[in-house]
């Protein structure tokens, strides 16, 4: 990024790099051990003692979610894979026509959640698998905060599900091709990433809808700040949040808009305790973003390669990013 | 109209081929044909779910030929679906083949797949589309052409075209064939096949949509609208050029025929053809073809530009795909070359007088 004042604090040089020559789709930590998804066949466990590379899949490793315990993965071979701090991968479900596993997501209790096609499964705390037909491919999943909720986000919509108590699901209606979803941490809105460069939302409560638009391209990105005050994004030349901290959310308000780049924003992350936002640039930046006033402090200097994946670990001690091009870093803050 | 991504770094891009055609017509002959020539290249080949013959091949993928509408105020525009969420899985394993071949069900519109190209942000950064291959059955094409509006949007959407199963017609029925597959699409390569046979290079690596190569692969869209005779067609036969079928050829409006004796006109969906040699305002010329695309969008499947502003050293090229265009300076003029301004459009019930007095307004002034 060009335009970075010259005298922008940096932690650049704190940064612990990590190779994982191979394209990295995610990063997790488990107990502050940092663990890359690479986008084949294996996870990297980066550690300050070493890095271990554990296969877990036989293909390409197309979702994960974690809960900080355990990293569930979804697969091309078409296996769900969990793998905790013991590195031990075990498999919770193979699909039976060997679909590809396309999204995977953690509830509570243990629950976890994935989708082949038009098909997702839970997995319940007691181990009974559950299934509901979404109208077309399910392009998301996330669990609600509270109550055993899935959201299922597809063509035209989401379909909220309770898979203990229901056998069809509640229909939120939004025309287009809804991707990727998540809950407010309160559980007061959802809000989904579209097919088309902009964002959608419904308040719960009453089913209101909320447009967030105006971005550049699609949102592949986004996560909601500490307390649930704003939903940080990616799609655009600069960092956007949305307000939530209202009752409307961010109906009828303009979003902050923090650190201008000549390069889209490709990753965020919010720091799960502070009001900062990490934010990894397709320039291969990385900055850190204080919510207030837009402050930047650099983590990680200008490369060819987008930023892929970028996580903190549960208390925001310790940040991780990594690059399409497998280049990789932790940095303890 | 929407913008098309960039088609900068197109080097390293994963080219992308859509195999079209109506049912039984030959394509997965012709994708196990592909898969089992020895060129020491890896495809991954994503095929609809309802295919009943097996595919050959380590990397394949099933799809649903999910098709979603964009909600982008183009009210043509859309994309499949399950290419985006597929691209993007294959591409976490980079590396691990060459090209992307996609085969689509008999009934399938092109466009949408064509349209996902350009639409979607990820697709278009990392894939491009090479060309759509549409195998088309000589024995029953002619009347899939009657019933079957599929198959005709196959015909017009493609850039190379296997006449199949040849040998179960006589010659008389695969000229009537090849007329029709002319009246509606004559700037397609159209190769003659047996059980889709076929050099590996005339299906593959034919840059269709590269913006850098418009005229250098088709040289029937070079002489569009010039009635010289020298249609330099890329066949494996050999007709003559036999003008004596009663049709009109005006310099303005070409109905660019193949290489056959028989010419049809088809009422349904033409091709489109106007020139100049006056050289066009740019200020013009682009609000009006994006009013044009706006408006006529749904009509138009294709349509291509070689365009000579005025005072621009440069050749602009586009092309399109309904409401989408994508254009862009390709080269300098050379020294010597006859700076034209060619346009043609491939569509349904075109309105070709709106189109003609439209383009003719563009001419600087």
């Amino acid at each position: 990024m060009s335009d970075l004042p010259p005298n922008t604090p940096s932690v650049a040089d704190r940064v612990r790099p990590v190779k994982a020559d191979r394209t990295i789709v995610a990063v997790h930590f488990l107990d502050g051990t940092p663990v890359f998804v690479l986008g084949e066949e294996a996870l990297l466990f980066a550690g300050e003692q070493g890095e271990a590379r554990v296969p877990v899949h036989g293909g390409a490793i197309l979702a994960s979610a974690s809960d900080g315990k355990r990293i569930v993965t979804g697969g091309d071979d078409g296996r769900v894979v969990s793998t905790g701090l013991d590195a031990k991968p075990n498999e919770i479900a193979t699909d039976a026509k060997k679909r590809w596993i396309d999204q995977v997501a953690l509830g509570p209790d243990n629950a976890v959640a994935w989708s082949a096609g038009k098909t997702a499964f839970v997995k319940t705390k007691k181990g009974e698998e559950k299934t509901i037909e979404a109208p077309s491919t399910v392009a998301g999943l996330a669990f609600a905060p509270k109550g055993f909720r899935l959201a299922i986000a597809h063509y035209n919509g989401v379909t909220l599900w309770f898979p203990n108590a229901q056998a069809a699901g509640e229909k939120l209606e939004w025309k287009g091709s809804h991707l990727a979803v998540g809950f407010s941490p309160d559980g007061r809105f959802l809000v989904t990433a579209m097919q088309e460069p902009t964002m959608h939302g419904w308040r719960l409560l009453d089913g209101k809808h909320m447009r967030m638009s105006g971005y550049s391209a699609r949102v592949r990105s986004f996560g909601f700040t500490a307390g649930g005050d704003y939903l940080a994004t990616s799609g655009s030349e600069q960092l956007i949040l949305w307000p939530y901290d209202g009752k409307d959310g961010p109906m009828g308000k303009q979003p902050l808009m923090w650190a201008p780049s000549n390069a889209r924003v490709a990753a965020v992350a919010p720091h799960p305790r502070q009001p900062i936002v990490a934010v990894g640039f397709a320039d291969g930046i990385v900055l850190l973003v204080r919510i207030e006033d837009g402050a930047e402090i650099l983590v990680k200097p200008k490369d060819p390669a987008p930023i892929t994946a970028l996580g903190w670990d549960a208390h925001g001690a310790q940040l991780a990013f990594g690059t399409e091009d497998g280049e990789a870093g932790v940095v303890g803050l | 109209m929407s913008t098309a991504p960039s088609t900068s770094d197109t080097a390293s891009k994963i080219p992308v081929t859509v195999l079209t055609g109506y049912l039984g017509a030959g394509k997965t002959t012709l994708l196990n044909r592909i898969l089992s020539e020895p060129h020491g290249k890896k495809y991954a080949v994503i095929v609809n779910e309802f295919g009943e013959i097996g595919i050959d091949n380590d990397l394949v993928v099933n799809a649903d030929e999910e098709i979603f509408e964009m909600n982008n105020g183009c009210i043509c525009c859309t994309v499949r679906g399950d290419l985006v969420r597929i691209i993007d899985g294959l591409m976490r394993r980079k590396g691990k083949f060459d090209a992307i071949i996609v085969e689509t069900t008999g009934l399938a519109d092109p466009a949408p797949v064509a349209q996902t190209f350009f639409m979607d942000e990820n697709v278009g950064a990392k894939t491009k589309l090479d060309a759509v291959v549409t195998v088309a059955d000589a024995k029953w094409l002619s009347d899939r052409l009657k019933d079957a509006p599929e198959a005709k949007n196959q015909i017009a959407f493609a850039d190379v075209i296997l006449l199949n199963k040849t040998d179960l017609v006589g010659k008389d029925e695969l000229e009537e064939v090849e007329a029709r597959i002319r009246g509606i699409n004559p700037y397609a390569r159209l190769h003659r096949t047996q059980r889709s046979q076929i050099a590996i290079d005339q299906v593959l690596d034919r840059n269709a949509f590269d913006l850098d190569r418009i005229l250098e692969i088709e040289p029937e869209f070079l002489h569009a609208g010039e009635d010289d005779h020298d249609h330099r067609h890329d066949h494996h036969h050999d007709h003559d050029h036999d003008h004596d079928h009663g049709h009109d050829h005006g310099h303005e409006h070409h109905h660019h025929h193949g290489g056959g004796l028989k010419h049809y006109h088809d009422e349904d969906m033409q091709s489109l053809s106007f020139r100049t040699d006056k050289p066009l305002d740019p200020d013009k010329f682009f609000p009006w073809i994006q009013k044009l695309v706006a408006e006529d969008g749904p009509k138009i499947l294709r349509s291509k530009g070689i365009l000579s502003f005025k005072n621009d050293p440069q050749r602009f090229v586009f092309q399109g795909v309904h409401m989408i265009l994508d254009g862009d300076h390709q080269r300098d003029w050379k020294e010597g070359e006859k700076r034209d301004s060619r346009i043609v459009f491939i569509g349904r019930k075109l309105p070709e007088e709106k189109i003609r007095e439209g383009f003719e307004s563009c001419v600087a002034s």
